[in-house]
């Protein structure tokens, strides 16, 4: 088997539901934010998510490191199961793998650590060994990575413009080397000319790391760029996955024809 | 008796020395400071704060001259001479309509009803006063600020045990439960090394109660902002990161809820000074002779009423309590100021 083929990351039935607790003369309600999705990742490539605003697919992301509560079923990595399995300590090794980019450049930094400390934050975590001179070494070398200078380090998240703050967003899960990364809408907040360049961005990264990708979004220009493979997601259900070709050139299923109809031509 | 303040009131200054000693060399420390120097109001408000921590530390040093016990102040002001009542501040004569007597000397502040000069009373004051907005602070501003941030990050039953201790704490009338600890932590008795057993200082007890009863507003307000703090994507970010709770809360939710508790601290000071006066007007207050600007204050009620008014009294307790909540609030603005990254460039 082709060691780029390999999968890194398999869900299977994963479902995650919100119960709210019933009041005295009533029985609670159940959000079902994922209903019952699989899907897989191989190593190297990017899967698109896709589905409209509330249809779970930030849940997904969310639910595969651990940050959303997994009802049931099993997320593996390389075939072992990591989420419901593991309790929080037994997973944190697992964070070196598996990295998250945010939505909002704006509130993922915190605004009262440097460049410096935010990057760095996570090599404290995952590599304690580091001295805080090699530390800062790689700091600067991460943020030479993401296009940013290595001064930048002992700035502030306030002082950088919002595509400048999503590099720095980048360069703090690349710090740990993950091998996949979960970009939930990482461009949705930033302007079309600064979503280029962080998508560019991200590809060579691919290129240059051999990054797999889960690229969460709603912007299906932009997940048909980057993606090799998209699934399309709708009430906490997956309604249809395949190629790019495939459900852009031709979408079987009515919500993927009325997503892609939504779409504003220019 | 007052060891124990004088001990306290020294191994509170040793705290805030060695805590700015532990952080000086910080690179967050080194560019506050770098901020804070070109901050003029910052530095004045630190000066006069300064002024304010060495009086009562002056205050609290007690020498043995002239064949009795006194505080520095008190040796300082030794040649300024008791009268028979009240004289206006700088009067060559009593303050009586009839019979005005002559004074044995001058009194910038004039002097109150037992004849005290007003101008030791409000400088032997600021000990009392730091003592009870100090000690107080010290003891609810952790509290409030442990519990607010535990109930607010770990949620669930954590938070629902915080709640229902502080809504029944706060369900409970202040003042009854002010009176009801003094009246319990008058009865405690330390055993001490020796054998001996001595009770704990009123002023200490006053500074206990008050901080037991104190911490649920700021409690309440942390608890708010690290519910906010909490679903910040910093936080999401540190969690993905696998960063522990107390790093997170320590490095992430800390630093951006100790505005709350800089403006809560500053602003419940005076408010912490002035309740010492409503614990003396019930008789559970500083004990009799203790100067405060609280009892200066209170008393003012009468001698406003005279004809003609007594109000230098008055006025230099609520002088020396303006300028010293006065210099906390922009002194804590300033700090506000130079540790926040974002408000550099003003």
């Amino acid at each position: 088997m082709n060691p780029e083929n390999k999968t890194l990351l398999e869900v299977r039935d994963l479902k995650v539901h919100y119960g709210s607790r019933g009041g005295l003369f009533g029985g609670g309600t159940v959000v079902k934010a994922v209903d019952g999705i699989s899907f897989s990742v191989a190593a190297g490539e990017t899967v698109g998510l896709v589905g409209e605003s509330g249809s779970g697919k930030t849940t997904v992301g969310r639910a595969i490191i651990k940050l959303a509560p997994v009802t049931s079923g099993v997320v593996l990595w390389e075939g072992r199961d990591v989420v419901s399995a593991l309790t929080d300590s037994e997973f944190r090794p697992y964070r070196k793998h598996i990295q998250m980019i945010f939505q909002d450049p704006y509130g993922s930094l915190n605004p009262r650590l440097t460049v410096e400390a935010i990057v760095g934050e996570a090599l404290e975590i995952h590599f304690p060994e580091l001295s805080a001179s090699e530390r800062r070494a790689r700091v600067a070398e991460l943020l030479h990575q993401v296009d940013l200078k290595p001064d930048h380090a002992r700035r502030y998240p306030h002082e950088f413009s919002g595509g400048q703050r999503q590099r720095i967003g980048i360069a703090r899960a690349l710090a740990v080397n993950p091998r996949l990364i979960i970009c939930d809408e990482p461009v949705s907040a930033l302007d079309v000319s600064v979503q280029a360049q962080i998508i560019n961005l991200l590809q060579d990264l691919q290129e240059k790391l051999g990054l797999a990708y889960l690229f969460i979004g709603h912007d299906l220009g932009v997940v048909e760029h980057i993606s090799s493979r998209v699934l399309v997601m709708n009430g906490g259900k997956i309604v249809e996955s395949g190629s790019c070709e495939e459900i852009y050139r031709n979408p079987k299923d009515d919500y993927t024809k009325r997503l892609l109809a939504a779409v504003p031509e220019l | 008796m007052s060891a124990l303040q004088n001990i306290l009131i020294f191994a509170g200054a040793a705290f805030v020395v060695i805590a700015c000693g532990l952080f000086w060399r910080s690179e967050r420390w080194q560019r506050a400071r770098a901020r804070f120097q070109g901050d003029r109001v910052g530095i004045i408000s630190l000066l006069i704060v300064v002024f304010y921590g060495l009086v009562g530390l002056m205050d609290s040093v007690q020498l043995s001259a002239h064949g009795k016990e006194m505080s520095m102040i008190e040796y300082m002001f030794r040649n300024t001479p008791n009268e028979r009542g009240y004289s206006a501040p700088y009067a060559d004569t009593t303050y009586a309509v009839n019979r005005p007597e002559p004074l044995k000397g001058r009194h910038w502040f004039g002097t109150d009803v037992l004849g005290r000069d007003v101008l030791v009373q409000t400088l032997r004051a600021c000990r009392t006063a730091l003592i009870i907005g100090g000690l107080t602070s010290f003891i609810y501003i952790p509290l409030g600020t442990i519990f607010g941030i535990a109930a607010g990050y770990y949620k669930r039953w954590v938070d629902d045990v915080i709640q229902y201790v502080y809504s029944t704490l706060a369900c409970v009338p202040g003042i009854l439960l002010l009176i009801a600890i003094i009246m319990v932590l008058e009865n405690v008795n330390i055993p001490l090394w020796n054998g001996d057993t001595i009770q704990i200082p009123r002023l200490v007890q006053m500074s206990l109660a008050l901080g037991i009863t104190s911490w649920v507003g700021l409690c309440r307000l942390i608890r708010g902002d690290t519910l906010r703090q909490v679903e910040r994507p910093y936080v999401e970010a540190a969690r993905a990161l696998g960063q522990s709770n107390w790093n997170i809360i320590t490095r992430h939710i800390l630093p951006n809820v100790m505005h709350l508790v800089l403006i809560n601290f500053v602003l419940g000071f005076s408010g912490l000074v002035m309740s010492e006066a409503i614990l003396s007007y019930i008789g559970i207050g500083a004990p009799v002779g203790t100067a405060s600007w609280g009892t200066m204050i209170d008393s003012a009620r009468m001698e406003l009423a005279r004809e003609p008014a007594v109000w230098w009294n008055f006025t230099a307790a609520a002088g020396a309590l303006f300028f010293l909540v006065l210099s906390l609030n922009l002194l804590g603005d300033s700090l506000r100021r130079a540790f926040d990254p974002r408000a550099s460039g003003k």
